[in-house]
C-alpha cells in the first residue's frame, strides 16, 4: 500500500510502498516479483539508507531461535529489536556486546550499520561480536556467512547498508554482567583540551561518551561533560538494588505527542538547555550506580523526541576524524559556534582500532550533531564535509541524508571494493535505497 | 501451568495472541498446516517467555483428520482459540467456486468441524473455554466482502449457540468480533489508522476477555457501536450504498 514514509530525522519522507514477512518464503516471493527493494527495520537511521520505492520490513520476522544462556550465545530473526532481546538476556545475566545509543533498532540494522557503542575503544563495533548469519542476495540465495565463510559479503553486509542482500538470520556472542546496574562517573571539563585530556585519563572504562555544550567561544569553547561507566558487581549495588540486581523496575515513558513547531529549537533555547544542562552538575565530578537503561539510552525515555524538531524534520551529522587530527574537530566546532548553528544534543567519542571494509569506525574523534533542516543548512553541512575531507574523515552513513556522492567516494578508502562486492552479490541492482542511489552506489 | 491451543498459529494476529498467553505464563500448542513452519515461533515461545511451547499439523479444510489432530496432542488445552481464517478475493469468489468454497470452508465449515470436537470434549470434562476470532464483516453483508462475511455470520452465529450449550456443562465460549487490524492479510488495503488495531492490541484484549469470562468483545472496542449504527440503517438504503 502506498504510504509516507521517513526514518528518525524525519527528513526526507517519500512516497512509498512496505512489505512486510514473517515467513522466509514469502520475502523470496516479495523479491521474486519485484525489480528493486530495500529492507527497512525500525526506522532508527536518520536519512534516506532505508527508504526506496518498495521496502520491505522485517519487523514481523523477530522470532528468538537459540539462547545458549550458558555460553552468552544469541540467534535470532533479522526484524527483533534489541529492546526485546535485553528483556529476554539481562534478567539472565547477559548484555548486549555493542549497542548504540537506542535500544529501538533492529539486529538486522545494527548489522548493516555496523553499530559501535560507548564501548568501542575496548570492544569494536557490532561486527566483531558476529558468529555468523544469512544474507538473501541477488540471486535470491540465502547465504550463511562469517569472517572465515563468505567473507567477502560478510565484511560487505556490515556497515554495508543493505546493500548486499536482506539479512535475515544473526548469531553473536553476548557480554556477561553480574548486575543490571551502571557505576557511572560524570566529569565536567572546561574546554575541549580539558575534555580530550579526560578521554586518555579515562581511556581504561569500558564505556566513555561525552557531551559538549558547542555554543561557547573564546575559554569555554568545547566544555562539557565526560560520562564513563563500568557494569557494576552486586557488591556495589544499595541494599534496595541488590534484591533483584538483574531485574529493573518497570519506568513509565513520556512521548512527545506531535511534532512541535519548528521554532521551538533555536539558538535561544539550545543555549538555554546546554547551559542547564552543563550547570546541573554542581560538582565537578559525579560517582554514582544508576539502571542501564538511563546509561545507556537516556532518549529513548522520550519516545518521539524526534518530533521536537518540527514537521520539517532534522539531520544528523556524524563525522569521524583520525585521531592526530585534532585540530579538525576545533575548526568544525568553531565553525558551528560562529554560525550559531548550535545543536542541541552533541556527543563527542573516541573511537579505537577497527578492522572493517566499510564500517564507519576508525581510530580518532567522532562528534555527532543535530541541525533542525532550514534554509541554507545544507550548504553549511557542505562546508563542514569539506572540513572533514581535509582531515582524513567521513560521515556515518546511518545518519547521512544528504551527503554529495564524491564526498563519500573520496572518504570511504574501501568504496570501490564494497561497490565490486554489490556487483558480485547484488548484480542485478535488486537492493537499492534512495541513499544508494544518490551515493552512485546503485546508479 | 494451563494450556492453550491457537489454531492457526501462522498469522500474525495467532503470533500476538500466542505470545501473550505465553507472557501470562500458559504452556503454548500451535497448529497450523505447516507445521515446519512454526518452528521459529515455538523456539521463540520457549526463550522468551519460558514456557513448554509444542507445534502441530493441522488442515482446517481437512474434516475428517481433526479428530485424530485433537486426539494427539500432548494434554488436552484449558483454552482453544480459533485464530485461522482466509480472506480470499471476494471478485473470483463470486464466479470461481474453489475460491468461494475456500473462503467458506476455512472460515466457517472447518471452524465448526474441529470445535464440535473440542466442545465435545469440554462438556465431558465440565469447564474449558473456547475463543472465536470472528469479524465484523459478519454482522452485515457488503458488496466488498460477502463471501467472507458470510462465513463469518454463520460462524457468530454457531459461537452463540455453542456458549448457550456448554454454559450447562460448566465450559465458556467467547466470540471476538475485531475490526480493521493490520496484519499480512490486509497489508494491501488502505486502511484509517483511528479504527485500526495492531495485532498486539486485539491479543491482549482476548487474553483481558479470557480471564475475565466475557461472552462477546468488539476490539478495538468502539467497532461495537460502529457496528450498531451500520446495522440500523434500514436495507432500502444500505443496498444502494457502494460498501
Amino acid at each position: 500500500m502506498e504510504k509516507r514514509l521517513a526514518n528518525w530525522g524525519n527528513y526526507p519522507a517519500i512516497s512509498c510502498d512496505e512489505s512486510s514477512f514473517s515467513q522466509e518464503e514469502q520475502v523470496q516471493d516479495f523479491i521474486s516479483t519485484h525489480s528493486s527493494v530495500i529492507a527497512r527495520g525500525n526506522g532508527r537511521c536518520y536519512g534516506d539508507a532505508s527508504l526506496a520505492q518498495h521496502s520491505v520490513s522485517t519487523l514481523k520476522y523477530d522470532k528468538v531461535l537459540a539462547f545458549d544462556t550458558a555460553k552468552g550465545i544469541f540467534e535470532c530473526q533479522s526484524g527483533i529489536t534489541l529492546d526485546q532481546i535485553l528483556d529476554i538476556i539481562v534478567p539472565q545475566g547477559w548484555f548486549l556486546p555493542v549497542t548504540p545509543g537506542t535500544k529501538f533498532i533492529t539486529v538486522g540494522g545494527a548489522v548493516a550499520s555496523d553499530v559501535h557503542g560507548k564501548n568501542h575503544h575496548v570492544d569494536g563495533s557490532f561486527s566483531g561480536h558476529i558468529i555468523d548469519m544469512d544474507v538473501i542476495t541477488g540471486n535470491k540465495e540465502t547465504i550463511t556467512c562469517s569472517a572465515d565463510q563468505h567473507s567477502d559479503l560478510f565484511w560487505a553486509t556490515c556497515g554495508g547498508m543493505g546493500l548486499t542482500g536482506i539479512i535475515t538470520r544473526v548469531k553473536f556472542s553476548l557480554k556477561k554482567i553480574g548486575t543490571a546496574y551502571i557505576r557511572q562517573k560524570q566529569i565536567k571539563a572546561d574546554n575541549l583540551e580539558h575534555l580530550i585530556r579526560l578521554f586518555e585519563e579515562y581511556k581504561d572504562y569500558t564505556y566513555s561518551m561525552a557531551w559538549i555544550d558547542c555554543l561557547q567561544k573564546g575559554d569555554a569553547f568545547g566544555r562539557g561533560i565526560l560520562i564513563v561507566g563500568e557494569h557494576a558487581t552486586p557488591e556495589e549495588l544499595n541494599e534496595q538494588q541488590r534484591k533483584s540486581p538483574l531485574l529493573l523496575a518497570a519506568k513509565r515513558k513520556l512521548s512527545v505527542p506531535f511534532n512541535l513547531p519548528s521554532f521551538a529549537l533555536n539558538t535561544l533555547t539550545v543555549k538555554a538547555f546546554n547551559w542547564l544542562y552543563y550547570l546541573k552538575n554542581t560538582k565537578r565530578e559525579i560517582n554514582n550506580v544508576i539502571p542501564y537503561e538511563p546509561f545507556f539510552y537516556p532518549l529513548d525515555a522520550i519516545l518521539h523526541w524526534n518530533r521536537g524538531y518540527g514537521k520539517a524534520g532534522f539531520v544528523q551529522y556524524q563525522f569521524v576524524l583520525p585521531l592526530e587530527k585534532k585540530e579538525g574537530l576545533v575548526a568544525i566546532l568553531r565553525k558551528i559556534s560562529d554560525a550559531g548553528l548550535g545543536s542541541f544534543l552533541a556527543v563527542l567519542k573516541v573511537f579505537g582500532k577497527q578492522d572493517s571494509l566499510i564500517s564507519f569506525p576508525m581510530e580518532g574523534y567522532t562528534l555527532a550533531l543535530d541541525f533542525p533542516v532550514r534554509k541554507g543548512l545544507f550548504e553549511f553541512l557542505d562546508k563542514l564535509d569539506e572540513i572533514v575531507l581535509q582531515y582524513g574523515g567521513r560521515l556515518y552513513l546511518s545518519k547521512d541524508a544528504r551527503m554529495k556522492q564524491e564526498v563519500f567516494w573520496q572518504s570511504y578508502p574501501n568504496a570501490q571494493k564494497f561497490a565490486e562486492i554489490i556487483k558480485t552479490y547484488n548484480g542485478a541492482k535488486l537492493f537499492r535505497s534512495v541513499q544508494s542511489d544518490r551515493l552512485l552506489l546503485t546508479e | 501451568m494451563p494450556t492453550v491451543l491457537i489454531l492457526g498459529a501462522g498469522s500474525d494476529m495467532a503470533v500476538a495472541i500466542a505470545r501473550e498467553f505465553a507472557r501470562n505464563k500458559y504452556d503454548i500448542q500451535l497448529a497450523a498446516r505447516n507445521v515446519a513452519s512454526l518452528s521459529p515461533l515455538e523456539q521463540d515461545l520457549r526463550i522468551r517467555y519460558r514456557v513448554t511451547a509444542s507445534s502441530h499439523a493441522f488442515d482446517a479444510t481437512d474434516f475428517t483428520s481433526h479428530a485424530a489432530f485433537y486426539i494427539a496432542l500432548p494434554k488436552p488445552p484449558d483454552v482453544t482459540i480459533a485464530v485461522f481464517g482466509y480472506l480470499g478475493s471476494q471478485e473470483k469468489g463470486q464466479s470461481d467456486w474453489n475460491e468461494a468454497a475456500r473462503i467458506l470452508h476455512t472460515n466457517y465449515t472447518g471452524a465448526v468441524s474441529i470445535l464440535n470436537i473440542v466442545a465435545d470434549e469440554y462438556a465431558a470434562r465440565g469447564n474449558g473455554t473456547i475463543v472465536g476470532i470472528s469479524s465484523v464483516a459478519g454482522e452485515r453483508g457488503r458488496q466488498s466482502n460477502y463471501l467472507y462475511g458470510s462465513a463469518k455470520a454463520g460462524f457468530t452465529a454457531y459461537l452463540s449457540g455453542l456458549r448457550n450449550r456448554l454454559f450447562h456443562k460448566g465450559a465458556h465460549v467467547l466470540s471476538v468480533q475485531p475490526g480493521f487490524v493490520y496484519t499480512r492479510m490486509t497489508e494491501h488495503l488502505k486502511l484509517p489508522a483511528p479504527l485500526t488495531a495492531q495485532p498486539q492490541d486485539v491479543a491482549k484484549d482476548v487474553y483481558k476477555a479470557v480471564v475475565a469470562k466475557k461472552n462477546v468483545i468488539y476490539t478495538k472496542w468502539f467497532w461495537r457501536y460502529i457496528m450498531l449504527i451500520i446495522k440500523s440503517i434500514p436495507e432500502g438504503i444500505f443496498k444502494k450504498l457502494k460498501l
